[in-house]
């Protein structure tokens, strides 16, 4: 699946955010924006969801420390039960010490997986970039233009007071920017 | 408008960059082959990784009988060692994550080279107890898996356990923290790097990372609960370590106060470390215009504060001694103050309590060399109090008749110089194969960005972004 994008790039942070910001609410289809930073507000400016890796490093973070809490009872209650000092079979509050380092493990390696993998990350992928200097220090506004209520002029009109560094057209084979 | 730009804050990056200057300047260290200055201080670290080595691989060969331990100094300079490492890491974490919640921007300039100083801190302090087993190829006992003894399972009621997984889980989240903050980073380097194995490198480290910004939201999601988990993580860690004195019945370690009193000396002496490496990286790598006197002032106020919370825990410990009316208690503590250690006692308040009071002046905290004496001096003082507490609270136990001394063989010191080595030898390598500077934060901070002015009604440049920088500047 082929389709037709414009690629517009600029220099300024705040060109990329009002740019983008004034095409979406025109009605425009963003493909995908690009920035060698995290740009604050940008999410909103492209009207996108917040993330739901919060709730994987939530219910990670519970699995975690449920199966922790469970083997811990299970071999100092129930497998091999050893009296130390005295100490109830079932010591629950001395289990918490690691109940939360396993919890906190869980959470956060599991978040890191999860983010690579919604976010197609892996090791020897290769990068395909929209500007050599993306990474750098051009921000990149691509603008779907195989959508039906794409018109040159009035995105030419939207984009005037942003200066503009480069637009190009580009044929894509859909890999970007999906999603 | 300028009103509003007169009321915000100084730039936290000197010198009016551009994100591409920030891109050229971080990453000239790498770039370049390393200097004579690089070589010089390389060498050495090199040097005394190679002793340590030797005297570990001796002691290891040998027994733990090669060190200065005995029935009643069951933990000396080993243990020390362990808990001033470790300690040592926690300023990297609280810069990181607590700093990053707190929305601290100017920790941006610093967070990357205190996250690696976390990294191998917590790499020096590891070594300790697994050396300190006397047969560390059993370390893998400490791990809870199926074995042929019965299953006989670990005990999870003792802090020494709770310790094994509280710096596996420490030193885990650590690394992948700062990998995470890496990545962005480490793709701004593959994109400028020629074809070639180090390009190739890069791309495999860097996993595609191509700016996308809905990856770049993601991305921040992430950054902020790994932060929101290093949090309590970091503060759990060092109760942990102070659990494992606590808990014990030994007089002087017995205490309620440990756990805050163990994390805010541990964020001191981290800070002084930073501090430390700090005002010489900047120097050496020309990176005064990013690590700015600024920047080493906010973390020598951090110091001075964390140091009064030391000397507030010193004072309450020798209260709470006295006011219990255990003459055990009584007597561990003049016996530190006074008894055959007491030199080490002295060094401990004087490095940590006295001398950081220099930090109330702003001459001082505003004067790099300055500031690199006096944390050079608290570096001392917070090993010396791990000493302190572990040695003085030992040697001097219920039964006079077992009283003994403690003085370290060659073997430990040299163990103690190789833990150094290590340290220096990692964070050196880092400083000429990673941006020691968040590359990405950085720019996110810059003046440059920020015209606070609607990008509609703002006035057409003619010469880049230069006006609004140097409205702020």
């Amino acid at each position: 699946m082929s389709r037709r994008t414009l690629v517009t790039v600029f220099d300024h942070e705040d060109d990329i955010l009002g740019a983008t910001r004034a095409i979406r609410e025109a009605g425009f289809r963003i493909a995908d924006v690009y920035a060698p930073y995290a740009v604050h507000g940008l999410d909103k400016a492209m009207g996108l969801q917040p993330s739901k890796l919060p709730w994987v490093c939530f219910v990670l973070g519970l699995v975690g420390a449920a199966l922790k809490v469970w083997f811990e009872f299970w071999t100092t209650a129930q497998d091999w039960p050893i009296n130390v000092g005295g100490k109830p079979w079932n010591s629950l509050p001395a289990f918490v010490p690691v109940t939360f380092e396993v919890m906190v493990l869980f959470a956060g390696v599991s978040t890191v997986f999860a983010f690579f993998l919604v976010s197609r990350l892996w090791p020897g992928k290769r990068a395909v970039l929209a500007d050599p200097h993306v990474t750098d220090d051009r921000f990149i506004l691509i603008i779907d233009q195989s959508d039906a209520a794409f018109d040159p002029v009035k995105v030419e009109r939207l984009l005037e007071p942003y200066h503009v560094v480069r637009v190009e057209e580009r044929e894509e084979s859909g890999e970007g920017g999906a999603g | 408008m300028a009103s509003v730009s007169q009321t915000l804050r100084p730039p936290l990056v000197a010198g009016d960059k551009r994100p591409a200057e920030v891109t050229r300047d971080i990453c000239a260290a790498l770039d370049r082959r390393p200097g004579a200055g690089w070589w010089a201080m390389f060498l050495p670290a090199f040097a005394l990784l190679l002793l340590g080595v030797t005297a570990v691989t001796y002691e290891i060969a040998t027994g733990i009988g090669t060190w200065g331990l005995n029935r009643t100094v069951g933990w000396a300079f080993d243990i020390t060692n362990f808990v001033f490492w470790i300690g040592i890491g926690h300023a990297g974490t609280l810069i990181s994550a607590i700093l990053f919640l707190l929305r601290q921007r100017w920790r941006t300039s610093v967070n990357r080279s205190a996250e690696a100083m976390t990294i191998f801190a917590v790499l020096c302090a590891g070594m300790f107890p697994v050396i300190h087993l006397g047969r560390p190829w059993f370390a893998y006992w400490m791990l809870p898996y199926p074995n042929a003894r019965g299953s006989l399972w670990i005990n999870f009621r003792s802090p020494l356990v709770w310790d094994f997984f509280a710096i596996l889980t420490y030193f885990t989240i650590s690394l992948v923290f700062w990998y995470v903050g890496l990545i962005p980073d480490l793709a701004t380097i593959r994109d400028r790097t020629k074809p070639g194995l180090r390009r190739r490198v890069l791309e495999i480290l860097s996993l595609g990372w191509d700016g996308s910004y809905r990856t770049w939201q993601r991305y921040e999601t992430v950054y902020k609960l790994l932060a929101g988990l290093a949090t309590p993580l970091v503060i759990s860690v060092h109760t942990i370590v102070s659990w494992d004195f606590a808990t014990a019945v030994i007089p002087g370690w017995h205490t309620t106060i440990f756990p805050p009193y163990f994390v805010a000396g541990a964020i001191f002496s981290g800070m002084a470390m930073v501090l430390t490496l700090m005002t010489v990286a900047r120097k050496a790598m020309g990176l005064e215009d990013y690590i700015t006197v600024a920047h080493i002032d906010k973390m020598a106020k951090v110091t001075l504060a964390t140091s009064l919370m030391v000397g507030l825990s010193y004072l309450t410990e020798f209260f709470t001694a006295f006011y219990s009316g255990n003459q055990y208690e009584e007597f561990v503590f003049l016996n530190r103050a006074l008894g055959p250690f007491a030199w080490g006692y002295w060094i401990m308040l004087a490095c940590n309590v006295g001398i950081p009071q220099l930090f109330w002046f702003r001459k001082v905290r505003w004067n790099p060399f300055l500031v690199f004496i006096v944390s050079v001096f608290v570096n001392i003082g917070m090993w010396f109090e791990r000493f302190v507490i572990i040695v003085t609270s030992l040697h001097r136990d219920f039964l006079p008749s077992s009283w003994a001394g403690y003085a370290p063989t060659s073997i430990e010191l040299a163990t103690l110089a190789g833990s150094f080595g290590l340290f220096f030898t990692c964070f050196l390598l880092f400083c000429r194969f990673v941006p020691v500077i968040a590359i990405s934060e950085v720019k996110g901070v810059l003046s440059v960005g920020r015209s606070r002015q609607p990008a509609g009604r703002r006035p057409l440049r003619s010469g880049g972004a230069t006006e609004e920088a140097s409205v702020l500047g």
